[in-house]
């Protein structure tokens, strides 16, 4: 059951590797003269807009949460309001802690909120899909041993690699290397995708090496 | 309690770091004195009056040989660029460009010449361009008169050519512009800093040079093209764009010298070379090794060319110059005359003879030089010195000797020229010895010295690692690491100190002091070596070291269940929501935090490596502002903040009861914070007003600026002061019966209705008091309320660091007051957090303050230095400063630097001063996460304590906890402190020879080792403080027991 379970996670999160890796080589076939790093809005766009469609077909397909009693139409319609509330809500404080962390304030507010709107879809938006709309849930799964299931325990690892990966995506920029990627934000979008691509292949190694050791209450 | 050891171990350690410092700057700090005297043409210096009179008018020293002079600099040409080998069948993109240069030498052998010009390190260009000028050797920092400009002080050729009226005009590199501000006839300066353009300052040059040149306006035309060395920055030599600009350069001196005339004197010269990535900066010989190529249309040469070039030091110019163009040679010169350019083109004797005058005056110019600086300063090792003197001495003598004998020709031409040429060879000697001599002293690092210092710095750093985890306030303790360690060193010291003595270099007082200090680490790390594996073994068996501990520690717990029933065990009854509460709590302050941080980044000062950075507006003072509105606002909303502070700090105090007695500090927070702040928005009136504005005020206005920053000075340290001499802030009602004094001034018998009124109240009150006195006995209920006595330390702490905020801000310009705000309002929050976090985590160990609040206090303390609109770069320093209250003059040097270091350092002052806080605060916060009781009572019987809270008194409690704990506070402060030092210590030392040593790390490296100092300083103030507070309540209980 278990192993089954890894398998599965295992090939979620290769799908979204796939995805993410997908919105770098495919638009060029579209669109002349895209790069990451000289069209890096429109790749923001393509990248965010790409995984939050995997995550979303994903969720609709694995159904993690089953909610054991039957919601009614309009009771979806809620939640699925409350989440596109929170999903913006989420980036509306991405972007302050983003601002506060040293981001221009006035100068460049596009850039820096679309790594926001990155950001969100890389951790916001799977726990949305994962836990729903629940603040109760998101600090038990995020407290200390909080998690209940390997879905979880990729959530917790997924997330702390994106934010990761941005944090330190940011020190390069006051070197004084004259690259073209040590403009904001590309470094920290890129630095949180590739924490966050990190996260989806450790995750499912990380619990598959410590499946002794993780013995999950059930709920 | 013990409060000498711990301040005697925190100030050993403190100097045992400052021993690692001094060891390390001595080693790296290249220093040398500028001596301010300058030569004239009439000093005493010139030859004997028989050739005197031959001077042609208009010569200063020697006769003039040539009347103009053109020096091109061609920043970064390498010797290799410049010399001409047409043997090379595939010349490398720098080789074989100079073709021109080649042409002349081998066409003209005797009037021109191609030299090795070898620089000194550092090879930088503004090093560089001060050698060539003064004639000496440049270090880091040259002592001058000066700190804040980069303008040349010392005596140089350009001052002496200016000064002997000749017209000098410049063009290229601006950096000039900085050294020799106002020096210029003429000038056309072009912006050096961007290294990535080729080819402004090129051709800026090259569009003025040939008009310029034309004109004949001018005695001396300087040229400095940075193409060259911009290239090797961008590209490297080996580049077909190098190729392109030496190209350039050889037309550029093809058409030169077609404009020149007959009486003109050409030098194209390389600052320094460049290493194979076009880098420079160090000693690598492809940096030192530069050409110079020397030419005149009259002939200068008696001989022809050498087979291999000569090499000369570049110092070497500037005698030359100076003397073929007839001005004095630059005070400080420490060159040697080039002496084939003045043989002339008579025969052979008359050539050395004028040779061996030029060398005379040269080496009378150079002894003057060395004697005036060996009694400024001492580094000059003086046994060579007198072996100098010696050489020079006898060279003189001799070349009297000859000079009579010359003049009654009693000399046939074989002979003469044979004493001639080893006369000469002996001027030489002394010269090329006196370079040497000076060269050893100012431009060579000690590597062994660097070395030392680095690992005294990172033993001390283990030693305050060690130390802190280890300390125990135990007699035993101090005896092994402390006493035991100081006695090592002091034996140490005395001996090498004898050694030295008897040694013939004398006493050098830093060399003994770093011994002592190793030789006392040494002792401490012995000690705790013998103490470490012995403890490790008896912790197994039957340990009686650790059972002592343990029996302690029970015995604490046991007290504290005694007496706090609500102590650590109350948290842990902390609900599921309180605990929620908390946390959100815990967000916020650290989104006020982040918000604080985001904040401070308005008033950063800019690097000029950043061109495109631009510096915080509120750095400048407000009087600089055009916009009165703005201006006004400004003033309002400082001044408004300022109350702000001071009511923030007075209701803290009156919340925790600090501010209900009439001592002399509480009447001072009460009546005199106000007044200071008044006295500092008068000062900011009066200086922020425009000048010109007041006309008839003027002088009232000269006064007031100055008056009012003393009036500040005054009043803080009238406060200081009252703070040292009472700390108490504590207000106490005896409710004790006052035993019966006469109540009422009864004054005879009473005669009249209206005294009987008076009297009769009286009595009703003593036979009240009297029965109450009696109920009070018989239940046993005499207390005594302090207010304010559970926040005592922190109290003082806090109005010490108000004062000095106070004064701090003075030193400042207006609007980094902001700045200081959200620096207090930061370290509140810290303190906050830190105090929260502690709760959450439910720490089992109230005494000892976590690694991760010393290094956050620590950050804040790094981060507001540069918040407060400083950088690690001297022409950043805040030299206003030092005119704050003083009208331009400062009699001594002590004052001024005392103020602007102050200035600088403020951040790191006021994080130190505030370090015990750490230790405090969840104390004084322990009533606010429980319910909230205004009046804080502390009594002398243990039963009634029980319920009340204890706050600070509990370190009362147990002193020998309190004295480790801060003790333990303090090594920790000096172990993050000394990390981040012993960072700088090592990124200067491996990177010395980095091209931007002199720029970034060592001037990084001098403020990261000052702040050290005055950190560490006011660490131990701020403990003192606390302990004065600590004597001070030991006294007041004391006296409470005798009333």
């Amino acid at each position: 059951m278990k192993e089954a379970e890894i398998r599965r996670l295992l090939a979620a999160n290769l799908l979204r590797v796939f995805a993410v890796i997908l919105t770098v080589v495919f638009p060029p076939f579209f669109w002349d003269g895209f790069t990451v790093l000289g069209t890096h809005l429109a790749w923001l766009c393509i990248c965010s807009g790409c995984v939050s469609t995997l995550n979303i077909i994903l969720y609709l397909v694995f159904k993690p949460n089953l909610t054991p009693k039957r919601s009614s139409f309009a009771q979806k319609i809620s939640r699925f309001l409350k989440c596109c509330i929170y999903f913006f809500m989420s980036c509306i404080l991405f972007h302050a802690i983003i601002v506060l962390y040293g981001a221009p304030l006035i100068e460049s507010v596009t850039e820096t909120f679309l790594f926001a709107v990155l950001l969100s879809t890389f951790t916001t938006l799977q726990c949305l899909c994962m836990l729903g709309p629940n603040i109760q849930a998101w600090i038990r799964v995020f407290s200390k041993n909080g998690a209940v299931s390997i879905w979880e325990s990729s959530l917790q690892i997924t997330t702390l690699g994106s934010i990761l990966g941005a944090w330190f995506g940011a020190f390069p920029i006051p070197l004084d290397w004259d690259r073209p990627w040590q403009v904001w934000p590309i470094s920290c979008s890129l630095g949180a995708t590739f924490g966050y691509v990190a996260g989806l292949i450790i995750a499912p190694l990380w619990i598959h090496w410590n499946r002794k050791q993780l013995t999950y209450k059930s709920r | 309690m013990q409060r000498w050891p711990v301040l005697l171990f925190l100030a050993w350690v403190c100097f045992l770091f400052f021993a690692g410092i001094g060891l390390f700057m001595s080693g790296f700090l290249l220093t040398r004195i500028e001596l301010a005297s300058s030569s004239s043409c009439s000093d005493p210096l010139v030859p004997p009056p028989w050739e005197r009179q031959s001077l042609p008018p208009g010569s200063c020293w020697a006769p003039q040989r040539f009347s103009k002079a053109v020096l091109v600099i061609i920043d970064a040409l390498r010797f290799e660029f410049a010399h001409f080998n047409p043997a090379k069948a595939s010349p490398l993109p720098f080789e074989n460009k100079l073709s021109f240069l080649y042409h002349l030498a081998t066409s003209q052998p005797h009037h021109a010449r191609l030299y090795r010009f070898r620089a000194d390190p550092p090879t930088a260009t503004m090093q560089r361009i001060k050698g060539l000028t003064t004639g000496s050797l440049p270090t880091f920092i040259d002592v001058g008169s000066n700190f804040a400009t980069y303008a040349i002080q010392e005596d140089n050729l350009l001052a002496q050519l200016v000064q002997n009226g000749r017209r000098v005009v410049f063009m290229g590199d601006d950096t000039w512009e900085g050294l020799f501000p106002k020096k210029f006839f003429r000038s056309y300066f072009f912006p050096s800093f961007n290294v990535k353009d080729l080819h402004t300052v090129d051709d800026g040059i090259l569009q003025h040079l040939y008009p310029t040149v034309d004109s004949g306006e001018w005695d001396v035309l300087i040229a400095h093209f940075l193409g060259v060395d911009h290239c090797g920055h961008k590209h490297g030599p080996d580049h077909p764009e190098m190729a392109k600009k030496l190209t350039q350069m050889n037309e550029m001196l093809r058409a030169l010298v077609d404009h020149l005339g007959n009486d003109t004197l050409l030098l194209v010269a390389g600052d320094h070379g460049m290493t194979e990535t076009g880098d420079h900066g160090g000693d690598s010989e492809k940096e030192v090794n530069a050409a110079l190529f020397v030419y005149s249309k009259t002939p200068l040469f008696g001989t022809g060319p050498p087979e291999e070039p000569e090499a000369v030091p570049q110092v070497n110019l500037v005698p030359t110059v100076a003397l073929l163009l007839g001005v004095p040679i630059p005070y400080s010169n420490i060159g040697e005359v080039m002496a084939e350019l003045f043989s002339g083109d008579g025969d052979a004797v008359s050539a050395a003879l004028k040779q061996l005058s030029v060398y005379h005056i040269n080496a009378k110019q150079v002894d003057r030089f060395l004697h005036s600086y060996s009694l400024v300063a001492q580094d000059l090792p003086a046994e060579q010195l007198q072996r100098l003197q010696e050489l020079f001495t006898d060279a003189v003598k001799e070349h009297t000797q000859l000079l009579a004998q010359v003049q009654e020709v009693t000399l046939v031409p074989p002979e003469l020229q044979s004493r001639l040429r080893s006369l000469i060879s002996r001027f030489q000697l002394y010269l090329r010895e006196a370079r040497a001599v000076c060269t050893q002293s100012w431009a060579r690092f000690h590597p062994l010295r660097m070395v030392g210092g680095c690992t005294l710095i990172a033993a001390s750093c283990l030693l305050c690692y060690v130390a802190s985890e280890l300390a125990v306030a135990s007699d035993s303790f101090y005896r092994s690491c402390l006493l035991y360690p100081l006695l090592w060193g002091l034996v140490v010291a005395l001996l090498v100190g004898l050694a030295h003595a008897f040694m013939p270099e004398g006493l050098d007082l830093l060399l003994v002091l770093s011994w002592a200090a190793a030789a006392s680490q040494l002792g401490f790390f012995w000690h705790w070596w013998g103490r470490h594996p012995k403890r490790a073994r008896l912790a197994g068996s039957q340990p009686p070291l650790p059972s002592i501990g343990l029996r302690q520690r029970l015995r604490a717990h046991w007290d504290g269940r005694l007496t706090v029933p609500e102590g650590p065990k109350q948290q842990q009854l902390l609900g599921f929501s309180s605990y929620r509460r908390e946390i959100w709590y815990l967000l916020c302050l650290v989104a006020v935090l982040l918000v604080c941080v985001r904040l401070s980044g308005f008033f950063h000062q800019c690097r000029e490596e950043i061109p495109q950075c631009r510096p915080s507006l509120f750095l400048s003072p407000l009087a600089s502002l055009r916009n009165t509105r703005a201006k006004n606002l400004f003033y309002l909303l400082c001044v408004a903040l300022l109350a702000g502070l001071v009511y923030a700090v007075r209701s803290w105090l009156r919340h925790y009861g600090n501010l209900n007695s009439s001592d002399p500090l509480v009447l001072f927070v009460r009546w005199g914070f106000p007044l200071v702040v008044l006295c500092i928005a008068c000062y900011w009136a009066v200086a922020s007003s425009a000048d010109d504005s007041l006309g008839k005020l003027q002088e009232l206005v000269q006064v007031a600026v100055v008056a009012f920053p003393w009036a500040v000075y005054g009043l803080a340290s009238v406060g200081l002061l009252l703070l040292l001499c009472n700390p108490m802030t504590v207000f106490a009602k005896d409710t004790r019966e006052s035993a019966g004094s006469i109540v009422t001034p009864y004054l005879g018998v009473p005669s009249s209705e209206v005294d009987f009124l008076h009297v009769i109240p009286q009595i009703y009150k003593r036979m009240q008091e009297s029965q109450k006195s009696r109920l009070e006995r018989g239940s046993c209920k005499a207390t005594v309320a302090a207010y304010g006595l559970g926040s005592v330390y922190s109290a003082a702490l806090v109005i010490a660091l108000t004062l000095l905020g106070f004064l701090l801000m003075l030193l400042h310009s207006e609007r980094l007051s902001l700045a200081f705000l959200l620096l207090f309002l930061e370290a509140f929050v810290l303190l906050h957090i830190h105090t929260h976090a502690r709760g959450l985590a439910g720490d089992a160990e109230p005494f000892s303050v976590p690694w991760y609040a010393v290094i956050s206090w620590l950050l804040a303390a790094s981060q507001f230095f540069y918040s407060t609109g400083h950088q690690p770069i001297f022409p950043a320093i805040h030299w206003n400063a030092a005119f704050v209250g003083f009208h331009l003059d400062h009699s001594t040097n002590l004052l001024p630097a005392v103020l602007v270091g102050a200035n600088t350092f403020a951040s790191h002052i006021l994080f130190a001063v505030g370090c015990p806080l750490l230790l405090l605060w969840p104390f004084v916060c322990e009533t606010s996460s429980s319910q909230k009781r205004k009046p804080k009572k502390e009594t002398r019987e243990e039963q009634q304590e029980a319920e009340e809270h204890m706050m600070e008194m509990r370190l009362r409690e147990s002193p020998e906890k309190f004295s480790t704990a801060l003790l333990q506070l303090g090594l920790k402060y000096l172990f993050v402190l000394g990390t981040q030092l012993l960072a700088c210590v090592c990124a200067a030392m491996i990177l010395r020879r980095h091209l931007m040593v002199w720029k970034v790390f060592a001037p990084k490296f001098l403020f990261e080792s000052l702040g050290f100092v005055v950190s560490s300083i006011c660490l131990l103030l701020g403990i003192s403080l606390v302990m004065r507070v600590d004597c001070a309540v030991s006294t007041w209980f004391s006296q409470l027991q005798f009333r």
